[in-house]
Protein backbone atom coordinates (compact mmCIF):
# COMPACT_ATOMS: atom_id res chain seq x y z
CA UNK A 1 0.00 0.00 0.00
CA UNK A 2 2.39 2.69 1.24
CA UNK A 3 6.10 2.05 0.86
CA UNK A 4 8.84 4.29 2.16
CA UNK A 5 12.33 3.51 0.93
CA UNK A 6 15.43 5.13 2.44
CA UNK A 7 13.58 8.38 3.10
CA UNK A 8 15.83 11.18 4.26
CA UNK A 9 14.85 14.71 5.25
CA UNK A 10 17.32 17.24 6.56
CA UNK A 11 16.76 20.70 8.00
CA UNK A 12 20.09 22.48 7.74
CA UNK A 13 22.47 19.88 9.13
CA UNK A 14 19.84 18.06 11.18
CA UNK A 15 18.50 14.77 9.87
CA UNK A 16 14.86 14.91 10.97
CA UNK A 17 14.11 11.68 9.14
CA UNK A 18 17.14 9.52 8.54
CA UNK A 19 16.96 6.63 6.08
CA UNK A 20 13.46 5.52 7.02
CA UNK A 21 12.20 2.36 5.32
CA UNK A 22 8.91 0.72 6.13
CA UNK A 23 5.58 -0.29 4.61
CA UNK A 24 1.94 0.11 5.60
CA UNK A 25 -0.28 -2.71 4.36
CA UNK A 26 -3.85 -2.44 3.16
CA UNK A 27 -6.35 -2.46 6.01
CA UNK A 28 -3.61 -2.24 8.58
CA UNK A 29 -3.39 0.04 11.59
CA UNK A 30 0.25 0.96 11.68
CA UNK A 31 1.62 2.74 14.72
CA UNK A 32 4.45 5.26 14.49
CA UNK A 33 5.94 5.98 17.88
CA UNK A 34 9.05 7.49 19.30
CA UNK A 35 10.21 10.10 21.81
CA UNK A 36 9.59 13.81 21.22
CA UNK A 37 11.52 15.11 18.25
CA UNK A 38 11.96 11.66 16.75
CA UNK A 39 10.66 12.87 13.37
CA UNK A 40 7.16 11.40 13.41
CA UNK A 41 5.31 14.54 12.33
CA UNK A 42 7.99 15.31 9.74
CA UNK A 43 7.39 11.87 8.30
CA UNK A 44 3.65 12.54 8.02
CA UNK A 45 4.41 15.87 6.35
CA UNK A 46 6.61 14.09 3.83
CA UNK A 47 3.96 11.47 3.07
CA UNK A 48 1.20 14.07 2.63
CA UNK A 49 3.42 16.21 0.41
CA UNK A 50 3.71 19.31 2.60
CA UNK A 51 7.45 19.03 2.03
CA UNK A 52 9.52 16.83 -0.27
CA UNK A 53 12.02 14.33 1.09
CA UNK A 54 15.67 15.27 0.62
CA UNK A 55 16.21 11.82 -0.85
CA UNK A 56 14.53 8.42 -0.94
CA UNK A 57 11.14 7.49 -2.29
CA UNK A 58 7.57 7.26 -1.09
CA UNK A 59 5.13 5.17 -3.13
CA UNK A 60 1.41 4.62 -2.82
CA UNK A 61 0.26 1.39 -4.47
CA UNK A 62 3.49 1.29 -6.44
CA UNK A 63 3.19 4.86 -7.72
CA UNK A 64 5.80 7.40 -6.66
CA UNK A 65 4.20 10.31 -4.81
CA UNK A 66 7.19 12.00 -3.21
CA UNK A 67 7.45 14.83 -5.74
CA UNK A 68 3.74 15.55 -5.98
CA UNK A 69 2.04 18.58 -4.40
CA UNK A 70 -0.28 17.84 -1.45
CA UNK A 71 -3.51 18.25 -3.42
CA UNK A 72 -2.40 15.59 -5.94
CA UNK A 73 -1.42 13.22 -3.14
CA UNK A 74 -4.81 13.79 -1.51
CA UNK A 75 -6.44 12.97 -4.84
CA UNK A 76 -4.59 9.64 -4.89
CA UNK A 77 -6.23 8.72 -1.58
CA UNK A 78 -4.20 10.02 1.36
CA UNK A 79 -6.00 12.12 3.98
CA UNK A 80 -4.64 13.41 7.23
CA UNK A 81 -5.25 15.18 10.52
CA UNK A 82 -2.87 17.55 12.26
CA UNK A 83 -1.18 17.45 15.61
CA UNK A 84 -1.84 21.16 16.05
CA UNK A 85 -5.44 20.96 14.69
CA UNK A 86 -6.02 22.80 11.42
CA UNK A 87 -9.76 23.02 11.14
CA UNK A 88 -11.35 25.85 9.17
CA UNK A 89 -12.07 27.79 12.34
CA UNK A 90 -14.70 30.12 10.91
CA UNK A 91 -16.79 27.29 9.47
CA UNK A 92 -19.21 25.09 11.38
CA UNK A 93 -18.31 21.48 12.13
CA UNK A 94 -20.53 20.19 9.34
CA UNK A 95 -19.15 22.70 6.83
CA UNK A 96 -15.64 21.49 7.64
CA UNK A 97 -16.74 17.98 6.74
CA UNK A 98 -18.38 19.24 3.53
CA UNK A 99 -15.01 20.74 2.53
CA UNK A 100 -13.49 17.33 3.22
CA UNK A 101 -15.80 15.82 0.57
CA UNK A 102 -14.23 18.05 -2.10
CA UNK A 103 -12.52 15.21 -3.97
CA UNK A 104 -15.56 12.97 -3.98
CA UNK A 105 -18.13 15.48 -5.14
CA UNK A 106 -19.13 15.84 -8.75
CA UNK A 107 -20.84 19.17 -8.87
CA UNK A 108 -19.99 21.49 -11.73
CA UNK A 109 -21.01 25.11 -11.19
CA UNK A 110 -23.18 25.58 -14.27
CA UNK A 111 -26.20 23.49 -13.15
CA UNK A 112 -26.12 25.29 -9.84
CA UNK A 113 -25.95 28.67 -11.52
CA UNK A 114 -28.98 27.72 -13.60
CA UNK A 115 -30.85 26.58 -10.47
CA UNK A 116 -31.26 23.06 -11.84
CA UNK A 117 -32.79 20.62 -9.37
CA UNK A 118 -30.00 18.08 -9.79
CA UNK A 119 -27.54 20.55 -8.30
CA UNK A 120 -29.76 21.00 -5.26
CA UNK A 121 -30.18 17.26 -4.83
CA UNK A 122 -26.43 16.74 -4.99
CA UNK A 123 -25.93 19.41 -2.34
CA UNK A 124 -28.53 17.92 -0.04
CA UNK A 125 -26.90 14.51 -0.42
CA UNK A 126 -23.48 15.99 0.36
CA UNK A 127 -24.80 17.75 3.44
CA UNK A 128 -26.55 14.65 4.66
CA UNK A 129 -23.36 12.63 4.20
CA UNK A 130 -21.51 15.28 6.21
CA UNK A 131 -24.03 15.00 9.07
CA UNK A 132 -23.64 11.22 8.95
CA UNK A 133 -19.87 11.62 9.05
CA UNK A 134 -20.19 13.73 12.18
CA UNK A 135 -22.58 11.20 13.70
CA UNK A 136 -19.88 8.61 13.18
CA UNK A 137 -17.51 10.52 15.42
CA UNK A 138 -20.31 11.20 17.89
CA UNK A 139 -20.79 14.87 17.06
CA UNK A 140 -24.13 14.89 15.26
CA UNK A 141 -25.64 17.38 17.70
CA UNK A 142 -22.62 19.70 17.50
CA UNK A 143 -22.81 19.90 13.69
CA UNK A 144 -23.78 23.55 13.45
CA UNK A 145 -21.34 24.82 16.07
CA UNK A 146 -18.44 26.89 14.72
CA UNK A 147 -15.29 24.78 14.76
CA UNK A 148 -13.53 27.35 16.93
CA UNK A 149 -16.17 26.94 19.69
CA UNK A 150 -15.72 23.18 19.98
CA UNK A 151 -13.67 21.59 22.74
CA UNK A 152 -10.20 20.32 21.96
CA UNK A 153 -11.32 16.69 21.81
CA UNK A 154 -14.30 17.58 19.64
CA UNK A 155 -12.08 19.48 17.23
CA UNK A 156 -9.84 16.44 16.87
CA UNK A 157 -12.87 14.30 16.07
CA UNK A 158 -14.16 16.80 13.49
CA UNK A 159 -10.72 16.64 11.87
CA UNK A 160 -11.02 12.86 11.63
CA UNK A 161 -14.52 13.17 10.15
CA UNK A 162 -13.22 15.74 7.65
CA UNK A 163 -10.35 13.46 6.63
CA UNK A 164 -12.68 10.46 6.27
CA UNK A 165 -15.08 12.50 4.14
CA UNK A 166 -12.57 12.28 1.30
CA UNK A 167 -12.89 8.49 1.35
CA UNK A 168 -9.14 7.93 1.72
CA UNK A 169 -7.25 4.69 1.12
CA UNK A 170 -4.75 5.77 3.72
CA UNK A 171 -5.55 7.88 6.76
CA UNK A 172 -2.71 9.67 8.55
CA UNK A 173 -3.57 10.52 12.16
CA UNK A 174 -1.19 12.79 14.05
CA UNK A 175 -1.79 12.31 17.76
CA UNK A 176 -5.56 11.99 17.44
CA UNK A 177 -6.16 11.44 21.17
CA UNK A 178 -3.93 14.24 22.50
CA UNK A 179 -5.89 16.27 25.03
CA UNK A 180 -8.73 13.76 25.18
CA UNK A 181 -10.09 12.10 28.29
CA UNK A 182 -10.00 8.27 28.43
CA UNK A 183 -13.60 7.66 27.24
CA UNK A 184 -13.03 10.00 24.27
CA UNK A 185 -9.76 8.26 23.44
CA UNK A 186 -11.47 4.87 23.60
CA UNK A 187 -14.09 6.16 21.20
CA UNK A 188 -11.37 7.22 18.74
CA UNK A 189 -9.71 3.78 19.10
CA UNK A 190 -13.01 2.10 18.24
CA UNK A 191 -13.39 4.37 15.21
CA UNK A 192 -9.87 3.62 13.97
CA UNK A 193 -10.53 -0.10 14.19
CA UNK A 194 -13.75 0.37 12.24
CA UNK A 195 -11.98 2.39 9.55
CA UNK A 196 -9.38 -0.36 9.15
CA UNK A 197 -12.12 -2.96 8.83
CA UNK A 198 -13.41 -1.01 5.81
CA UNK A 199 -10.10 -1.85 4.12
CA UNK A 200 -8.52 1.55 4.69
CA UNK A 201 -5.00 1.74 6.06
CA UNK A 202 -4.23 3.93 9.05
CA UNK A 203 -0.86 5.36 9.97
CA UNK A 204 -1.13 6.48 13.55
CA UNK A 205 1.29 8.78 15.36
CA UNK A 206 0.47 8.58 19.03
CA UNK A 207 2.03 9.23 22.40
CA UNK A 208 -0.40 7.11 24.36
CA UNK A 209 1.66 3.92 24.32
CA UNK A 210 -1.06 1.75 25.83
CA UNK A 211 -3.49 2.82 23.11
CA UNK A 212 -0.93 2.07 20.40
CA UNK A 213 -0.18 -1.36 21.85
CA UNK A 214 -3.88 -2.22 21.92
CA UNK A 215 -4.81 -0.77 18.60
CA UNK A 216 -2.02 -1.34 16.11
CA UNK A 217 -1.31 -4.37 13.97
CA UNK A 218 2.29 -3.34 13.55
CA UNK A 219 4.46 -0.61 14.95
CA UNK A 220 7.46 1.31 13.69
CA UNK A 221 9.62 3.05 16.29
CA UNK A 222 11.62 6.15 15.40
CA UNK A 223 14.38 7.77 17.39
CA UNK A 224 16.40 10.75 16.14
CA UNK A 225 14.87 10.20 12.73
CA UNK A 226 16.02 6.60 12.46
CA UNK A 227 13.87 3.50 12.49
CA UNK A 228 15.12 1.64 15.56
CA UNK A 229 12.53 -1.13 15.65
CA UNK A 230 9.53 -2.49 13.85
CA UNK A 231 7.16 -5.37 14.52
CA UNK A 232 4.00 -6.40 16.28
CA UNK A 233 3.11 -4.72 19.58
CA UNK A 234 4.31 -7.78 21.47
CA UNK A 235 7.70 -7.68 19.76
CA UNK A 236 8.06 -3.93 20.25
CA UNK A 237 7.24 -4.20 23.95
CA UNK A 238 10.23 -6.51 24.46
CA UNK A 239 12.68 -4.77 22.14
CA UNK A 240 15.73 -3.58 24.10
CA UNK A 241 16.42 -0.70 21.68
CA UNK A 242 12.89 0.65 22.22
CA UNK A 243 13.13 0.34 25.99
CA UNK A 244 16.46 2.15 25.89
CA UNK A 245 15.06 4.95 23.72
CA UNK A 246 12.11 5.52 26.01
CA UNK A 247 13.74 5.01 29.38
CA UNK A 248 17.35 5.92 28.68
CA UNK A 249 20.31 3.60 28.33
CA UNK A 250 20.73 3.07 32.01
CA UNK A 251 17.36 1.36 32.42
CA UNK B 1 -40.64 61.11 -5.81
CA UNK B 2 -39.91 61.68 -9.47
CA UNK B 3 -38.23 64.97 -8.67
CA UNK B 4 -36.12 63.21 -6.10
CA UNK B 5 -35.09 60.60 -8.64
CA UNK B 6 -34.18 63.19 -11.28
CA UNK B 7 -32.18 65.20 -8.78
CA UNK B 8 -30.22 62.21 -7.59
CA UNK B 9 -30.14 60.10 -10.74
CA UNK B 10 -26.41 60.19 -11.19
CA UNK B 11 -25.76 59.68 -7.50
CA UNK B 12 -27.87 56.53 -7.59
CA UNK B 13 -25.99 55.32 -10.67
CA UNK B 14 -22.69 55.80 -8.86
CA UNK B 15 -23.98 53.66 -6.02
CA UNK B 16 -24.48 50.86 -8.55
CA UNK B 17 -21.07 51.31 -10.18
CA UNK B 18 -19.32 51.46 -6.82
CA UNK B 19 -21.25 48.39 -5.66
CA UNK B 20 -19.88 46.47 -8.64
CA UNK B 21 -16.36 47.65 -7.86
CA UNK B 22 -16.64 46.71 -4.20
CA UNK B 23 -17.94 43.29 -5.28
CA UNK B 24 -14.97 42.88 -7.61
CA UNK B 25 -12.64 43.28 -4.62
CA UNK B 26 -14.86 40.98 -2.58
CA UNK B 27 -14.45 38.25 -5.24
CA UNK B 28 -10.73 37.85 -4.58
CA UNK B 29 -11.09 38.52 -0.86
CA UNK B 30 -13.52 35.61 -0.65
CA UNK B 31 -10.59 33.24 -1.06
CA UNK B 32 -8.38 35.32 1.18
CA UNK B 33 -6.39 37.13 -1.51
CA UNK B 34 -5.88 40.87 -1.23
CA UNK B 35 -5.51 41.87 -4.86
CA UNK B 36 -5.35 45.58 -5.64
CA UNK B 37 -5.22 45.23 -9.42
CA UNK B 38 -8.87 46.10 -9.86
CA UNK B 39 -8.44 49.77 -10.77
CA UNK B 40 -6.21 48.52 -13.60
CA UNK B 41 -8.81 45.96 -14.71
CA UNK B 42 -11.46 48.67 -14.49
CA UNK B 43 -9.36 50.93 -16.71
CA UNK B 44 -8.94 48.17 -19.28
CA UNK B 45 -12.70 47.58 -19.31
CA UNK B 46 -13.46 51.30 -19.53
CA UNK B 47 -11.04 51.96 -22.40
CA UNK B 48 -12.08 48.81 -24.24
CA UNK B 49 -15.75 49.74 -24.06
CA UNK B 50 -15.15 53.38 -24.95
CA UNK B 51 -12.94 52.55 -27.93
CA UNK B 52 -15.45 50.09 -29.35
CA UNK B 53 -18.31 52.56 -28.98
CA UNK B 54 -16.31 55.43 -30.48
CA UNK B 55 -14.93 53.45 -33.43
CA UNK B 56 -17.77 51.02 -34.05
CA UNK B 57 -20.97 52.56 -32.70
CA UNK B 58 -23.08 49.89 -34.40
CA UNK B 59 -21.88 47.22 -31.98
CA UNK B 60 -24.72 46.51 -29.53
CA UNK B 61 -24.11 47.72 -26.01
CA UNK B 62 -24.54 44.25 -24.54
CA UNK B 63 -21.66 42.97 -26.64
CA UNK B 64 -19.55 46.00 -25.72
CA UNK B 65 -20.08 45.22 -22.04
CA UNK B 66 -19.32 41.55 -22.60
CA UNK B 67 -15.99 42.27 -24.31
CA UNK B 68 -15.12 44.88 -21.67
CA UNK B 69 -15.59 42.23 -18.98
CA UNK B 70 -13.88 39.34 -20.77
CA UNK B 71 -10.73 41.19 -21.82
CA UNK B 72 -9.58 42.11 -18.28
CA UNK B 73 -10.26 38.57 -17.08
CA UNK B 74 -8.11 37.18 -19.89
CA UNK B 75 -5.34 39.58 -18.91
CA UNK B 76 -5.77 38.46 -15.28
CA UNK B 77 -4.49 34.96 -16.14
CA UNK B 78 -0.90 35.83 -17.13
CA UNK B 79 -0.85 38.33 -14.25
CA UNK B 80 -2.06 35.70 -11.80
CA UNK B 81 0.47 33.05 -12.77
CA UNK B 82 3.38 34.86 -11.10
CA UNK B 83 1.62 37.03 -8.50
CA UNK B 84 -0.70 34.43 -6.96
CA UNK B 85 2.38 32.66 -5.64
CA UNK B 86 2.78 35.67 -3.37
CA UNK B 87 0.91 35.99 -0.13
CA UNK B 88 -0.63 38.79 1.89
CA UNK B 89 1.04 42.15 1.59
CA UNK B 90 3.38 40.98 -1.19
CA UNK B 91 0.43 40.14 -3.40
CA UNK B 92 -1.07 43.54 -2.60
CA UNK B 93 2.14 45.36 -3.61
CA UNK B 94 2.59 43.36 -6.82
CA UNK B 95 -1.00 44.03 -7.88
CA UNK B 96 -0.69 47.73 -7.09
CA UNK B 97 2.27 47.65 -9.46
CA UNK B 98 0.08 46.13 -12.14
CA UNK B 99 -2.52 48.87 -11.68
CA UNK B 100 0.12 51.57 -12.06
CA UNK B 101 1.56 49.91 -15.17
CA UNK B 102 -1.88 49.90 -16.77
CA UNK B 103 -2.50 53.53 -15.85
CA UNK B 104 0.88 54.66 -17.15
CA UNK B 105 0.38 52.68 -20.36
CA UNK B 106 -2.81 54.62 -21.01
CA UNK B 107 -1.08 57.91 -20.14
CA UNK B 108 1.60 57.26 -22.75
CA UNK B 109 -0.44 55.66 -25.46
CA UNK B 110 -1.43 57.91 -28.36
CA UNK B 111 -4.21 55.61 -29.44
CA UNK B 112 -6.04 56.34 -26.18
CA UNK B 113 -5.24 60.05 -26.33
CA UNK B 114 -2.70 59.95 -23.52
CA UNK B 115 -3.32 61.76 -20.27
CA UNK B 116 -6.32 63.59 -21.69
CA UNK B 117 -8.20 60.35 -22.21
CA UNK B 118 -11.22 59.75 -24.37
CA UNK B 119 -14.12 62.19 -24.37
CA UNK B 120 -17.60 62.47 -25.82
CA UNK B 121 -18.41 58.80 -25.30
CA UNK B 122 -22.12 58.38 -26.01
CA UNK B 123 -24.16 57.79 -22.89
CA UNK B 124 -25.40 54.25 -23.29
CA UNK B 125 -25.59 53.14 -19.65
CA UNK B 126 -29.28 53.26 -18.83
CA UNK B 127 -30.22 52.86 -15.16
CA UNK B 128 -32.00 49.59 -15.90
CA UNK B 129 -28.93 48.18 -17.64
CA UNK B 130 -26.72 49.16 -14.74
CA UNK B 131 -28.98 47.62 -12.11
CA UNK B 132 -29.52 44.53 -14.21
CA UNK B 133 -25.76 44.05 -14.27
CA UNK B 134 -25.55 44.57 -10.50
CA UNK B 135 -28.28 41.95 -10.09
CA UNK B 136 -26.52 39.48 -12.39
CA UNK B 137 -23.22 39.87 -10.56
CA UNK B 138 -24.88 39.45 -7.17
CA UNK B 139 -26.74 36.41 -8.45
CA UNK B 140 -23.58 34.71 -9.74
CA UNK B 141 -21.68 35.44 -6.51
CA UNK B 142 -24.65 34.26 -4.43
CA UNK B 143 -24.81 30.97 -6.35
CA UNK B 144 -21.10 30.52 -5.70
CA UNK B 145 -21.65 30.59 -1.95
CA UNK B 146 -22.53 27.18 -0.63
CA UNK B 147 -21.47 25.42 -3.84
CA UNK B 148 -18.56 23.00 -3.91
CA UNK B 149 -16.49 25.84 -5.33
CA UNK B 150 -17.76 28.17 -2.61
CA UNK B 151 -16.67 25.74 0.10
CA UNK B 152 -13.27 25.39 -1.54
CA UNK B 153 -12.89 29.20 -1.53
CA UNK B 154 -13.77 29.42 2.16
CA UNK B 155 -11.32 26.64 2.94
CA UNK B 156 -8.55 28.48 1.07
CA UNK B 157 -9.35 31.67 2.97
CA UNK B 158 -9.27 29.89 6.34
CA UNK B 159 -6.19 27.69 5.89
CA UNK B 160 -4.58 27.27 2.51
CA UNK B 161 -2.30 24.40 3.54
CA UNK B 162 -5.13 22.39 5.08
CA UNK B 163 -7.20 23.10 1.96
CA UNK B 164 -4.49 21.63 -0.24
CA UNK B 165 -4.34 18.44 1.82
CA UNK B 166 -8.09 18.11 1.23
CA UNK B 167 -7.28 17.90 -2.48
CA UNK B 168 -8.29 21.47 -3.35
CA UNK B 169 -6.37 22.91 -6.31
CA UNK B 170 -5.81 26.22 -4.55
CA UNK B 171 -3.99 28.00 -7.37
CA UNK B 172 -6.74 27.22 -9.85
CA UNK B 173 -9.43 28.62 -7.54
CA UNK B 174 -7.45 31.73 -6.71
CA UNK B 175 -6.88 32.29 -10.42
CA UNK B 176 -10.58 31.88 -11.18
CA UNK B 177 -11.53 34.44 -8.56
CA UNK B 178 -8.88 36.90 -9.76
CA UNK B 179 -10.33 36.57 -13.27
CA UNK B 180 -13.91 36.92 -12.00
CA UNK B 181 -12.97 40.03 -10.02
CA UNK B 182 -11.26 41.42 -13.12
CA UNK B 183 -14.39 40.80 -15.21
CA UNK B 184 -16.61 42.58 -12.69
CA UNK B 185 -14.19 45.53 -12.48
CA UNK B 186 -13.98 45.72 -16.28
CA UNK B 187 -17.76 45.67 -16.53
CA UNK B 188 -18.03 48.47 -13.98
CA UNK B 189 -15.41 50.46 -15.89
CA UNK B 190 -17.32 50.18 -19.17
CA UNK B 191 -20.60 51.07 -17.48
CA UNK B 192 -19.03 54.12 -15.90
CA UNK B 193 -17.38 55.24 -19.15
CA UNK B 194 -20.74 55.13 -20.93
CA UNK B 195 -22.35 57.07 -18.11
CA UNK B 196 -19.88 59.91 -17.51
CA UNK B 197 -18.96 60.37 -21.23
CA UNK B 198 -15.27 60.34 -20.38
CA UNK B 199 -12.37 58.07 -19.52
CA UNK B 200 -8.97 59.33 -18.48
CA UNK B 201 -6.03 57.63 -16.77
CA UNK B 202 -6.40 59.86 -13.71
CA UNK B 203 -9.66 58.11 -12.86
CA UNK B 204 -7.96 54.76 -12.32
CA UNK B 205 -5.13 55.51 -9.95
CA UNK B 206 -4.25 53.96 -6.62
CA UNK B 207 -6.91 56.06 -4.87
CA UNK B 208 -9.60 54.34 -6.87
CA UNK B 209 -8.69 50.86 -5.73
CA UNK B 210 -8.43 52.06 -2.14
CA UNK B 211 -11.99 53.36 -2.46
CA UNK B 212 -13.18 49.95 -3.64
CA UNK B 213 -11.39 48.17 -0.83
CA UNK B 214 -12.64 50.55 1.85
CA UNK B 215 -16.21 50.20 0.61
CA UNK B 216 -15.98 46.42 0.65
CA UNK B 217 -14.42 46.29 4.11
CA UNK B 218 -16.66 48.95 5.69
CA UNK B 219 -19.70 47.12 4.39
CA UNK B 220 -18.34 43.77 5.54
CA UNK B 221 -16.77 41.04 3.46
CA UNK B 222 -18.21 38.09 5.38
CA UNK B 223 -21.55 38.55 3.62
CA UNK B 224 -22.30 39.15 -0.01
CA UNK B 225 -24.43 42.22 0.58
CA UNK B 226 -21.74 43.81 2.75
CA UNK B 227 -19.80 45.35 -0.16
CA UNK B 228 -23.03 46.59 -1.74
CA UNK B 229 -24.06 48.22 1.52
CA UNK B 230 -20.58 49.66 2.00
CA UNK B 231 -20.61 51.15 -1.50
CA UNK B 232 -24.04 52.68 -0.94
CA UNK B 233 -23.07 54.03 2.48
CA UNK B 234 -19.78 55.59 1.42
CA UNK B 235 -21.17 56.99 -1.84
CA UNK B 236 -24.18 58.57 -0.17
CA UNK B 237 -22.58 59.70 3.09
CA UNK B 238 -20.73 62.77 1.71
CA UNK B 239 -23.88 63.88 -0.11
CA UNK B 240 -26.07 63.43 2.95
CA UNK B 241 -23.57 65.37 5.03
CA UNK B 242 -23.53 68.10 2.40
CA UNK B 243 -27.31 68.39 2.62
CA UNK B 244 -27.32 68.44 6.40
CA UNK B 245 -24.50 70.97 6.46
CA UNK B 246 -26.37 73.24 4.07
CA UNK B 247 -29.61 73.01 6.12
CA UNK B 248 -27.92 73.97 9.38
CA UNK B 249 -25.84 76.62 7.67
CA UNK B 250 -22.37 75.14 7.96
CA UNK B 251 -19.75 76.04 5.43
CA UNK B 252 -19.20 73.16 3.00
CA UNK B 253 -15.80 71.62 2.67
CA UNK B 254 -13.52 70.82 5.59
CA UNK B 255 -16.23 70.03 8.12
CA UNK B 256 -17.89 67.54 5.81
CA UNK B 257 -14.65 65.73 5.03
CA UNK B 258 -13.79 65.65 8.70
CA UNK B 259 -17.13 64.13 9.65
CA UNK B 260 -16.84 61.65 6.78
CA UNK B 261 -13.51 60.52 8.18
CA UNK B 262 -14.83 60.26 11.73
CA UNK B 263 -17.75 58.09 10.67
CA UNK B 264 -15.42 55.84 8.70
CA UNK B 265 -13.15 55.48 11.71
CA UNK B 266 -16.06 54.69 14.03
CA UNK B 267 -17.30 51.95 11.70
CA UNK B 268 -13.89 50.35 11.39
CA UNK B 269 -13.19 50.52 15.14
CA UNK B 270 -16.56 49.38 16.44
CA UNK B 271 -17.82 47.22 13.59
CA UNK B 272 -14.75 45.35 12.39
CA UNK B 273 -16.97 42.95 10.47
CA UNK B 274 -18.62 45.81 8.66
CA UNK B 275 -21.93 47.64 8.72
CA UNK B 276 -23.70 44.48 7.64
CA UNK B 277 -22.87 42.90 11.01
CA UNK B 278 -24.70 45.68 12.92
CA UNK B 279 -28.08 43.91 13.38
CA UNK B 280 -26.32 40.75 14.48
CA UNK B 281 -24.24 42.66 17.02
CA UNK B 282 -27.26 44.47 18.40
CA UNK B 283 -29.07 41.16 18.81
CA UNK B 284 -26.12 39.66 20.62
CA UNK B 285 -25.90 42.67 22.89
CA UNK B 286 -29.59 42.42 23.70
CA UNK B 287 -29.15 38.75 24.53
CA UNK B 288 -26.23 39.53 26.79
CA UNK B 289 -28.14 42.25 28.64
Amino acid sequence: MLTLTNVLRTFGGVKAVDDATFTVEKGEVHGLIGPNGAGKTTLLNLISGLMPPTSGSIALEGKRVDRLPPQKIAALGISRTYQNIRLFAGLSAVDNVVVGQHLRRQSPFLPRLLLLPKARLEEQAARKAAFDGLARVGLRERALTPASSLSYGEQRRVEIARALAAGPKLLLLDEPTAGMNPPEAAEVARLVREVAREGRSVLLVEHNVRLVMELCDRITVLNFGKVIARGTPAEIGKDPAVIAAYLGDGA
Amino acid sequence: MEDFYLAYQSLIAFVGINALLALSVYATLSCGQLSLANAGFMAIGAYTGALITLHAPQVPFGLVLFISAILPSIIAVPLGLPVLRLRGVFLAIATIGFGEVVRLAFVNWDFTNGALGLVAIPQRTQPWILWLMVAVVIFVLARLRGSRTGYALEAIREDETAARTMGIETTRYKMAMLALGAAIAGLAGALEAHFTFIVSPAGYGFGRVVDMLVQAVVGGTAMLFGPVLGAAFLTLLPEILREIGARIGLAPGPFRLFLNGVILLVVILYLPEGIISLPQRLRRRKKAA
